[in-house]
């Protein structure tokens, strides 16, 4: 049985301009392996991740033929249900750590607030254990990041400590939203190489949000390409170089190579015919 | 954050008092710039409303020198400034006493009272902002919305009016106009040691629990008017902050984490929405003060609206400037201490 | 005659406006389309336009002279035949005296609109625009009447002045300016490096006009929200200085003067003091309402503030 069944799934936002509908009908099927979203900003990608967890907040409205997690249908849980599952089935790291932890909490309070609030450890296990999990993440000095405030912390650092923050339950899906588009391209790789290295050894699912069809397909196995909210193509990540559809191929097209022609870097074709 | 660097927070924080300290003297001699200037265009000599009008030439012109009224106009403001700096705002005409003196004495009153009426604006304001937007356009945010516009609309003295007519007239609810029943003003004066001012803390302390109630069931009704204005301001304010702070990404990472809403809201948030909240309760705060003058004149509570506004009655100049002056200084005052409340609550304003 | 309404509409909700005029006409459209939806700033509109009417045609609409004493007829309670909201002290009409009032308001918050802003206009734009010493000295300035309490400093300024109405919209006027020039300077200072500003300077234009012709253009539309909403409470200041004493003087039918007369028969004669603070009330939650409304509408950023 699969870790998550998505059939039908749809987006939409009851705006003053009408009705915009941000994902028109995506459907997947997700077992304990990497999936890569792929599409420009727009296409819908990071509501597809924000529906499972059933965060959008109105006046966007969620709908899908089926969206079942580990079998418990996602559409009828109630909120406490769905408050079950954040954190320790279902987790997400966001793009910028500036904007994604809380600005007036110290670093260890945040790390440590599942453990506490949920798991009622003492503060003596929750310190430990928040310790450990920035020691899994590679922070040298995790005790004096936990008396840190967010904006005490480099990008990379604070990305870092948002993974351990998410992990710490050990979680059996984790939703990865750009999780490295807001840093800087040295240290992308390290914080890349982390995650992943997590995500293979607790054998968890990972769904890998990005516009960078490269670096999907380095770490995914399949590949889902959006556009306009709709699916255009899905292809296992070792076939990307056979992409048919000429979105795909756009967005492979538009990216630099070292030791490639140097001409000017084609722009993306677009068609609104691909989203009917 | 390393070692090398520990010299230098301190230098900055000595440098940035300096600057407050700086602008805080400017806008001080500002205030008493602004009030010599209105105070000099009086139409009233201050000579004959000392001396009366019978006075000889010669005791005037003793007097103008002693009031230095024939040095040049500068030198005056210097010496206004320095007489002020040390407390001094003059004699008022009407008791002979220090204008100072008589502030003191009235001031606690005006304190007692928009400290409680804070209380409650704080108290009911925030919880009804954060209502509000928690659930935006419902029916909920509409009453709220409309509540707060009701209070900004409000003229103060006619709900203070309405007030003692409603609930004293008609209902018998609270004690009426003043800040204790005729039968203990009296027993408040020579049976409780004064230590604040405040009726309510002196009662307490001593004991009086009996004059405590009675001082209750009159300050209750001006407090829980002004608190309703005070309400309105913060509800309003709350809410715009709170909408905010709702739509910011660290509340998906707690709504991820699986945090219940209400430890988002009033954890997550809330702790974001103290930082500005901080000033718009430090300036409700000053308003109340200034809303004061009219509420006080309604209420015959012996405050510092109520001393100016006798004093702006009898002609008594020192008396109306010494107040401004100092209603002045309080509102800068709080200025101040929202600033450094806000760099405590905010940790990126520390550094 | 549908046809022709509908051929308006589509042309001021066109997408892609061929003239200036178009756009922003289509602009104007579409900000009272998104306010008519805000029931709530209706309601203020229709206040607001109850007042002017109230004022244009007080000597009609009122049954009796505002004015004219009738001792016989003291003090009577609502609802008498032919004196709805009742008689004050005098025997006069308070409906009458209202209506007149609102002429006496009307005229305060109007003079108050066209002063106070100019001069914080004017303030923050040159401010603004020269920056560095004139800056520094104009905002210190401006920030030393924002730390006085804004009825208090009126109080001092009508108590040195004497009281009476003139006086009384001058110390109104000499206290709201400054957050018009807060605003103007923030407004200023965005567009004071635009390369369209450096253009007009390089065709020789001197300072005097491109803040005039430029800079104000610019900072109106902000200063027009903000003058709004506070006329609600320069309503509640002109009726507080009323109340003491300190503004119009009587026999004028000011309502805060007129609530200060009805004091007296607060506990017996309830109507007096409450029919008038009523009218006040309503005209200030009117221009609230409004303003609240348009700021929604022409600045969505600050929504709900």
């Amino acid at each position: 049985m699969s870790l998550l069944s998505v059939k039908n799934l749809r987006v939409s936002f009851d705006t003053e301009a009408g009705l915009v509908e941000a994902v028109r009908g995506v459907s997947f099927e997700l077992g304990r392996e990497r999936l890569g979203i792929v599409g420009e900003s727009g296409s819908g990608k990071t509501m597809t991740g924000r529906a499972v967890l059933r965060l959008i907040r109105p006046p966007g409205r969620i709908e899908a033929d089926r969206m079942a997690f580990d079998g418990q249908d996602l559409m009828r849980a109630t909120e406490r249900e769905m408050r079950a599952l954040r954190g320790p089935r279902i987790a997400m790291v966001m793009q910028d750590p500036k904007y994604s932890l809380n600005p007036v909490m110290k670093v260890g309070a945040q790390l440590m607030e599942g453990l506490r609030q949920r798991d009622r450890l003492s503060r003596m296990e929750a310190h430990d254990k928040a310790i450990a999990a920035l020691e899994a993440v590679q922070i040298r000095d995790p005790g004096r990041v936990m008396e840190a405030y967010p904006h005490e912390l480099s990008g990379g650092m604070g990305q870092r400590v948002m993974i351990a923050m998410m992990l710490i339950p050990n979680p059996d899906l984790l939703i990865a939203d750009e999780p490295t588009s807001a840093l800087d391209v040295t240290v992308q790789a390290e914080v890349l190489a982390i995650l992943d290295g997590l995500v293979r050894n607790r054998g968890m699912g990972l769904i890998f949000i990005s516009h960078d069809l490269r670096l999907v397909a380095r770490f995914c196995d399949r590949v889902l390409v959006m556009y306009k909210g709709k699916v255009v193509e899905e292809l296992a990540a070792q076939d990307l170089m056979q992409a048919k559809h000429p979105y795909t191929q756009g967005l492979l097209n538009c990216l630099p190579r070292i030791g490639g022609p140097r001409q000017p870097l084609p722009g993306l074709d677009r068609n609104a015919d691909w989203a009917v | 954050m390393s070692d090398t660097l520990a010299a230098s927070p301190l230098t900055r924080t000595v440098k940035r008092l300096i600057g407050v300290a700086a602008s805080l003297l400017f806008t001080f001699i500002g205030l008493l710039f602004v009030t010599f200037i209105i105070a000099r265009i009086v139409p009233i000599d201050p000579v004959l409303s000392i001396l009366g009008d019978r006075a000889t030439d010669a005791q005037i012109a003793a007097e103008r020198l002693r009031l230095g009224l024939d040095e040049p106009l500068w030198k005056q403001f210097g010496i206004y400034v320095w007489q002020a700096l040390q407390g001094d705002f003059g004699i008022s005409i009407r008791t002979r006493e220090p204008v100072i003196a008589e502030i003191a004495r009235f001031f606690p009153a005006t304190l007692e009272l928009a400290t409680l009426a804070t209380i409650f604006g704080v108290a009911l304001g925030v919880p009804a902002g954060v209502l509000a937007a928690t659930k935006p356009g419902s029916w909920a945010d509409q009453i709220v919305r409309l509540v707060g516009l009701m209070g900004y609309s409000m003229p103060v003295f006619w709900l203070g009016l309405m007030g003692l007519l409603l609930f004293y007239g008609v209902l018998g609810w609270v004690g009426g106009p003043g800040r204790l029943d005729a039968a203990y003003d009296m027993m408040f004066e020579f049976e409780v040691t004064q230590r604040s001012g405040m009726i309510l803390i002196d009662t307490a302390l001593a004991g009086r629990w009996d004059m405590f109630a009675n001082a209750i069931s009159h300050i209750i009704l001006p407090a829980g008017l002004l608190g309703y204005l005070s309400m309105a301001y913060i509800s309003r304010m709350t809410r715009s902050f709170m909408m905010n702070e709702l739509g910011q990404e660290y509340i998906t990472t707690a709504r991820v984490k699986g945090m219940p809403e209400r430890r988002v809201i009033w954890v997550h948030a809330m702790r974001n929405v103290m930082v500005p909240l901080i000033t718009v309760v430090a300036l409700s705060y000053a308003s109340l003060l200034e809303g004061a003058v009219l509420t006080e004149t309604i209420f015959g509570w012996p405050g510092l609206g109520s001393y100016i506004t006798d004093a702006l009655m009898a002609n008594n100049m020192p008396a109306v400037m010494g107040g401004t002056i100092v209603v002045g200084m309080v509102y800068i005052g709080l200025n101040l201490l929202s600033d450094i409340l806000y760099k405590l609550v905010d940790p990126r304003a520390r550094t | 005659m549908s046809t022709g309404m509908s051929q308006i509409t589509t042309w001021l909700r066109d997408p892609n406006p061929t003239s200036r005029r178009q756009a922003r006409l289509g602009q104007a459209f579409m900000a009272w389309l998104r306010m008519r939806r805000n029931p709530l700033a209706m309601v203020g509109l229709a206040i607001v336009a109850v007042l002017l009417v109230m004022a244009a045609f007080a000597p009609w609409l009122a049954p009796h002279d505002p004015i004219t004493q009738d001792l016989s007829n003291r003090l009577l309670p609502p609802l008498t035949p032919g004196h709805l909201l009742g008689t004050d002290d005098f025997g006069r009409d308070i409906l009458s005296r209202i209506l007149y009032g609102s002429r006496i308001t009307l005229f305060i918050i109007g003079l108050v609109a066209v002063t106070a802003p100019v001069f914080g206009l004017l303030v923050g734009t040159v401010a603004g625009y020269f920056g560095g010493w004139t800056d520094e000295i104009l905002m210190r300035i401006t920030d030393i009447f924002l730390a006085f309490p804004k009825l208090i400093l009126a109080l001092a300024l009508v108590a040195v002045l004497g009281p009476g109405m003139e006086n009384a919209i001058l110390a109104i006027a000499l206290t709201s300016w400054p957050p018009y020039a807060r605003v103007a300077r923030a407004e200023t200072l965005t567009v004071r490096t635009s390369d369209y500003i450096a253009a007009v300077r390089l065709q020789g234009a001197g300072p005097a006009r491109i803040i005039l012709g430029h800079v104000m253009p610019m900072c109106l539309p902000s200063v027009i929200i903000r003058v709004t909403l506070d006329m609600a409470g320069v309503i509640l200041i002109a009726a507080g200085l009323g109340f003491l004493g300190l503004g119009v003087q009587p026999p004028l039918p000011e309502w805060g003067a007129m609530i200060s007369a009805g004091r007296k028969y607060l506990f017996e004669q309830w109507w007096v003091a409450t029919m008038p603070g009523l009218a006040i009330f309503i005209v200030s939650l009117g221009f609230n309402l409004l303003g609240d409304g348009l700021r929604d509408v022409l600045d969505p950023r600050s929504a709900g503030r």
